[in-house]
């Protein structure tokens, strides 16, 4: 018994101790000074290397750019969603930033609970009224929408141009419109430069699980690349990390989405279709410390940089100049309107 | 020498077992103070962990503090974690109780709260709680208890392993439930069901103001209350003492006169109707519809719940308070240390009771010569 009371003891103090112990530089929570950004990510959280890490990147440039300061948090369930938002509204950031379709409820729940702070939300779903036309979101959110059909249809123009088959894949995540979206650009695109070629499109499930399960992602690649398709464009979260492995293993080639992806698999990433969640992020803090930010829709295409295909010294070899060519044409004719790029399957 | 024919029967003191004050201190101290060494050592991990990080591990622990039980809206959120817990906390207890190891709590809790939404669909807007509850709490018990009788039946019939068959169920369950909802039942652009109307129950905030925006809510009180019962249960009934003797040892009991695989399914039925009563908790009292993975992880946490409160219901109580506390204050602390240390955490602390339960138990023995 004295033992025990003794190893309490010590313990107690050790912990104690400890509690005292101060890191030089270690962060505080909130700053007066700068403009505060709060974050929630989606479940996938950092590291995703695509959409999560994106949002990340835009927060981390506008700290160095900007001098903002910016938290983030990464929710386990369901109801952290919401109790993230609110944690971030309730220390008075000046933008609270939901990334994913999911926050769309939360962020419209709390925006009008804190009218006056700024919210954002990315891929926010916009409800639409009884004529169709999208219904704008509360005063105080920012519904960041990224016109992904554009850059889909680019790098669909690419696939079937590099691909040497008649047959270009496609690997989705969770089938729902969002990424649907993806799959109507990407066959657009396909068929804009090869009107006899096929897509084949498959998606890993119906559930956000269907955007971390690289296993998944693997097997329908394997399963592509088997019936001939030679490059196949995934839209699918961590999933896609499945079909990188797949096109190392089989030597074939894989196209990256959200973020430049490249380094997954050297070699084999015939370019990613980037989708500027950065540039998103980034633009809002910068509207909030000029004082010029205003909810309402935010669209992000071709235009604004919003979407885009890579093209730099790593898969320069990969691209023909001709083919790149091709590619600058129809993205002028996109952007010019002459080409009219569908969202919906 | 006759005996006297009137020899009083023996007291009822002489059956039951000698309770004198000082084994029951004895009892109450093996019980509480291996958590408490595993708790400190958890905290000791998490100072060393917070300074791997470069940060201060009494900032951190003062955010964590001010983030859950420092202000009411993070208690509200500290104690609806706690409802949910408490239920898939005590969903694995009864099961460990009967010797049976429930892995299923977690489709047990989602299939338990779409029930209850399905239910909730179909009845009338505008009935008041007090005739709906009745309704929900019935069809969350049969939903999750459908899905915990199966591997119940399984193992009480053919003897099924019933780590195996809670374990499968889990994905054919929740893979069910997510096509059903993602297929037939969801409001466009979400991943859940239409609201339902009739009789959602109150939050907390709308007796005390200060709770406001958080998702606490009156099924708090159906998890003491079930805490009540399932102590009850266990150790005041004929049933409940049945389901402990089988779980003790199966062969001995089956000699006493209990019909143990009788008590198997029974068992089974009975953890996943309570975790499936948890499902209440979110689809009734939160945001009153059913989100598809609306409690991802909760069931599994349930296990280390149960663990941690030595499968006793007060025990499973405290615990869940415990991981609660912890869940929430890493949403707290997240601007600082990442998540992920929270999980190492809540990992830590399930391996520090583990290994200090017999370690204690030694250490108080040895004083007792």
């Amino acid at each position: 018994m004295r033992k025990l009371l003794l190893l309490v003891g010590a313990l107690v103090v050790a912990h104690v101790a400890l509690l005292f112990v101060r890191v030089s530089g270690a962060a505080e929570a909130a700053r007066p000074d700068a403009v505060n950004v709060g974050i929630v990510l989606d479940v996938g959280g950092l590291g995703d290397k695509s959409f999560n890490d994106g949002a990340y990147r835009g927060a981390q440039r506008a700290e160095k750019e900007l001098g903002a300061h910016i938290r983030l948090i990464e929710p386990g369930e369901g109801a952290d969603r919401e109790a993230g938002l609110r944690l971030l509204a309730a220390e008075k950031m000046d933008l609270v930033i939901g990334v994913g379709f999911i926050f769309t409820d939360d962020i419209a729940q709390l925006a009008k609970e804190y009218p006056k702070t700024n919210f954002a939300g990315v891929d926010y779903a916009l409800a639409t009224d009884r004529a169709g036309n999208p219904v704008p979101p509360p005063p105080n959110v920012a519904a960041l929408k990224f016109k992904e059909e554009e850059g889909s249809f680019l790098v669909g123009a690419l696939a079937a141009l590099v691909g040497n088959s008649k047959k270009v894949g496609f690997v989705g995540g969770m089938d729902v419109p969002l990424i649907q979206k993806f799959e109507a650009g990407y066959r657009a695109g396909v068929l804009a430069v090869c009107p006899t070629c096929t897509v084949v499109a498959q998606y890993a499930g119906v559930t956000p699980e269907a955007f971390r399960n690289p296993g998944k992602g693997k097997e329908l690649a394997l399963n592509q690349y088997q019936q001939g398709v030679n490059v196949i464009y995934h839209a699918s979260g961590s999933t896609g990390l499945g079909v990188f492995e797949a096109a190392r293993q089989t030597g074939k080639f894989a196209i990256g989405v959200d973020a430049d992806q490249y380094n997954e698999a050297p070699g084999r990433i015939v370019t990613s279709m980037v989708k500027g969640i950065d540039v998103a992020v980034f633009d809002m803090v910068k509207r909030v410390q000029d004082h010029k930010f205003k909810g309402g829709i935010y669209t992000f295409g071709l235009a604004q940089n919003g979407v885009g295909y890579v093209y730099d010294e790593h898969n320069r070899a990969l691209i023909p100049d001709s083919t790149r060519a091709r590619l600058e044409q129809l993205k002028a004719d996109i952007i010019a309107g002459k080409i009219s790029v569908p969202s919906t399957r | 020498m006759t005996t006297p024919a009137t020899e009083n029967p023996p007291a009822p003191a002489a059956i039951a077992p000698p309770v004198n004050p000082a084994s029951r201190l004895a009892a109450l101290e093996e019980a509480i103070l291996p958590v408490v060494v595993a708790l400190l050592v958890a905290a000791i991990v998490g100072d060393v962990l917070i300074l791997s990080f470069g940060q201060n591990p009494g900032t951190v622990y003062r955010l964590l503090f001010e983030g859950t039980w420092g202000n009411a809206y993070g208690f509200g959120q500290v104690l609806y974690k706690t409802t949910t817990l408490t239920f898939t906390g005590l969903a694995v207890a009864v099961g460990l109780r009967a010797g049976l190891f429930n892995i299923g709590a977690e489709s047990q809790l989602a299939a338990g709260g779409f029930a209850a939404a399905l239910v909730g669909l179909i009845l009338p807007p505008g009935l008041p709680a007090l005739v709906t509850l009745p309704v929900y709490l019935v069809a969350a018990a049969i939903g999750g208890g459908l899905v915990g009788g199966v591997p119940g039946v399984l193992k009480a019939r053919f003897g099924a392993h019933e780590v195996i068959t809670t374990i499968m169920l889990n994905f054919i369950v929740l893979a069910l439930l997510n096509y059903l909802t993602a297929a037939h039942l969801k409001v466009e652009a979400s991943l859940h069901t239409e609201e339902i109307h009739a009789g959602g129950l109150p939050r907390l905030s709308s007796y005390i103001a200060a709770f406001h925006g958080s998702a606490a809510n009156v099924v708090l009180f159906i998890a003491l209350l079930a805490v009540v019962l399932t102590w009850w249960f266990l150790f005041r009934t004929r049933r409940g003492f049945e389901l402990r003797a089988t779980g003790l040892q199966p062969a001995a009991a089956e000699y006493g006169g209990v019909d143990v695989r009788s008590v198997w399914w029974r068992a089974m039925v009975l953890s996943g109707a309570l975790a499936g009563i948890g499902g209440l908790n979110f689809v009734l009292g939160y945001k009153h519809y059913y989100e598809d993975a609306f409690a991802t992880g909760a069931g599994f946490l349930g296990i280390a719940v149960a663990i941690v409160g030595r499968n006793n219901p007060i025990g499973v109580l405290l615990a869940a308070f415990v991981f609660a506390t912890i869940s929430q204050g890493g949403l707290a602390v997240n601007a600082v240390v990442p998540k992920q240390m929270v999980d190492v955490l809540q990992a830590v602390v399930i391996i520090a009771v583990a290994a200090s339960v017999p370690e204690v138990r030694r250490m108080l023995r040895k004083g007792d010569r």
